[in-house]
């Protein structure tokens, strides 16, 4: 196979060379941090690119949301979801937060079948600087797709007669997208890491998807619901995305004090929601760090 | 000088399963070592601990001095590792997989495009890396990961049955590599239950069986060390009971004749180990003809490998190895190693 090659090349290629990369004690590892990761990154949109139906069932769907349950509710009251906002208004900021919550919700699929055929251990037997760098692999990935969904669902929103918020609003929203793109890709790939395969992770995805989208404000307002449901959808991370971007879509003259979001006990600002998120994202982030760490036997 | 690798007392269960019940050896630098033994011995959970993916109930190991139980990255920064199982993705074109492997090792981002592509040229690659590997065979994938292990210029580069499902030709190039390898001065670590292939390669070896070693030493010490020398010997291409038994009969009667065994399977031919001597051969014809027992073929050669796992677990590789690939549940290992 070599016959082409001289021998003294041959030796030069194959001899060992401990200091080949960067020693990596004295070496700031941010920059393998941002190496590895980029190199993570780049593989998923390459399968992106040459494998794209996900990227067109995930601008179909979301498409598909409007136009149904904006039928749906199409003959509703006027008013009925708050003055002066018309129900396109008020449903595209639920499918904003929610398609980019199920993107991120199934972030840890591609994490498990790698696990499952063996290219995991690639990952684990290299010197990686952190493992979160495949985390952060993904969420990037997620994040960019959840941008072009975001995108699209803008546009056919706007189309469908609920206008365009101005720039700040755009980069307000852009925010929110991230903060519970990274919480919640995170957490995916935690159970991706501590479930015993794919079928459990689909399970999960499975009975957590749906029943979140209906106990959040995705779809209603919270004083349409039960009490009860009051409380848990107050509780939920969604509504903590959706609220601030509703407002956004109701209000040009926004601002980081307005109060967005009622629940049954106070008002949250536009800042405190954005503090709520963070806090969410840390601490998903802390909690899968033993999944990361642990060995796989 | 530390020991290229150092494995001492290691020891993992699975659940109630003991993969690995107590395995010690050593490999210097500089040489090939060879790991053998019949499937379910534990080589592959020996390697797994090794390569930092599976964390050893108890024992002892360092790469070049370092333990791998306490530094695991300084430790995969050394190692090469070459999986029994190849994981590729299909997706990625050969070249692409190259990429990212040499970012998983922080390779500084000048010299990777050149790096990539000498191991392409060494490895006889390049028809083949601007394809997807998907569309690869077995012993093209092998080569690319034997390019993928090698990226880094590990001190020690560590391959799993790396010639298992591989045809005649792809194993040869493997092997031609492994010894090319050797002489740039990489340690190598390759297991193995083929013994020629031990026979063939490794500098010293040790032979596990049942999560322990029960030889460890050059092939030829091993060998030598057994003593005597091994005679096959066929009266007809297939010989009756009646026949071997009384042949064996005569045989052991002979001074110079330590043991015989009829091999029922094969016809009933007849392993004898005798006396490391010239005229076995001639004296053994003699006195079969005495008795007017023809001879269809005798052979006389020096011990084997396969006589010493023999000697020491009264099976051969080949029949441990069937007995043991009838009862494992590979299904159930899979999941428990998912856990
Ligand atoms: N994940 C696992 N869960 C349960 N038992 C396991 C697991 N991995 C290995 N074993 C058991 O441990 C023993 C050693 O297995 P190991 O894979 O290390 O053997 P091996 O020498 O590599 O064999 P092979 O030639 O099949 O690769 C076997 O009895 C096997 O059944
Ligand atoms: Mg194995």
């Amino acid at each position: 196979m070599s016959q082409s090659i001289s021998s003294s090349k041959i030796k030069s290629v194959l001899t060992p060379n401990p200091s080949i990369s960067k020693n990596s004690e004295q070496n700031s590892s941010l920059g393998d941090f941002i190496q590895e990761t980029l190199a993570l990154t780049q593989r998923l949109f390459i399968q992106l690119q040459r494998r794209p139906s996900t990227l067109i069932a995930g601008i179909i769907q979301p498409f598909m949301w409007l136009v149904l349950f904006g039928a749906l509710f199409s003959k509703a009251p006027s008013g009925l979801f708050g003055t002066d906002l018309s129900y396109a208004k008020f449903l595209a900021p639920g499918v904003i937060v929610f398609t980019a919550f199920s993107g991120a919700l199934n972030a840890g699929l591609p994490v498990m079948f790698d696990r499952e055929f063996g290219f995991l251990n690639r990952l684990l037997v290299a010197p990686l600087s952190s493992r979160y760098s495949i985390v952060a692999a993904s969420t990037v990935y997620i994040i960019a797709l959840s941008f072009i969904q975001t995108a699209v669902i803008i546009f056919a929103s706007a189309i469908l007669g609920a206008g365009l918020p101005g720039l700040a609003g755009l980069s307000a929203i852009a925010l929110i997208v991230f903060l519970i793109v990274l919480g919640v890709t995170a957490l995916s790939l935690g159970l991706a890491f501590a479930l015993p395969g794919h079928i459990e992770l689909i399970a999960v995805i499975f009975v957590t998807n749906l029943p979140l989208l209906f106990a959040s404000t995705a779809l209603a307002p919270l004083s349409f619901m039960a009490d009860w449901l009051q409380v848990i959808a107050s509780l939920n991370p969604l509504t903590y995305a959706i609220e601030p971007i509703r407002y956004i879509y109701g209000h040009g003259d926004w601002a980081i004090n307005s109060i967005v979001m009622d629940t049954p006990w106070f008002g949250f600002s536009f800042g405190t929601v954005i503090l709520v998120l963070l806090a969410f994202d840390a601490l998903i982030l802390l909690a899968i760090q033993p999944l990361l760490r642990r060995r796989f036997a | 000088m530390s020991a290229a690798v150092l494995i001492e007392n290691l020891q993992k269960s699975y659940g109630d399963v003991q993969a690995v019940k107590n395995i010690s050896f050593t490999v210097q630098p500089g040489e090939i070592f060879g790991l053998l033994g019949p499937n379910g011995a534990g080589k592959t959970t020996t390697i797994r601990c090794l390569c930092t993916l599976s964390k050893p109930d108890a024992g002892k190991i360092e790469v070049g001095g370092v333990s791998a139980i306490a530094l695991p990255k300084a430790v995969r920064q050394r190692l090469g590792y070459v999986a029994q199982e190849v994981a590729p993705d299909k997706v990625l074109t050969g070249r692409e997989l190259l990429k990212l492997q040499a970012a998983l090792y922080h390779l500084p981002q000048k010299i990777i495009g050149d790096r990539i592509q000498q191991l392409i040229e060494v490895l006889g690659l390049e028809e083949y890396a601007n394809k997807k590997i998907g569309t690869y065979s077995g012993g093209i994938l092998k080569r690319l990961d034997l390019a993928a292990g090698l990226l880094h210029q590990p001190e020690v580069l560590v391959l799993d049955e790396p010639t298992v499902g591989l045809d005649i030709e792809s194993r040869m190039v493997v092997w031609e590599f492994l010894q090319e390898l050797r002489a740039a001065g990489t340690t190598v670590l390759i297991t193995s239950h083929y013994l020629e292939e031990i026979d063939a390669l490794a500098d010293r070896l040790a032979i596990i069986d049942r999560g322990v070693v029960i030889a460890e030493g050059k092939p030829s010490e091993l060998k030598d060390k057994l003593g005597g020398d091994r005679v096959t010997l066929r009266i007809r291409e297939f010989t009756s009971d009646e026949e071997a038994d009384k042949a064996k009969h005569i045989l052991e009667s002979l001074p110079f004749v330590e043991e015989v065994i009829i091999n029922a399977v094969q016809g009933n031919s007849l392993n004898l180990i005798v006396k490391s001597g010239q005229s076995s051969l001639s004296k053994i014809e003699q006195s079969l003809a005495e008795v007017e027992l023809p001879t269809f073929s005798l052979a006389q050669s020096r011990p084997s490998l396969d006589d010493v796992y023999l000697a020491a677990t009264g099976q051969t590789i080949m029949d441990a190895q069937i007995a043991a690939s009838s009862t494992r549940d590979l299904k159930k290992e899979k999941k428990q190693q998912m856990k």
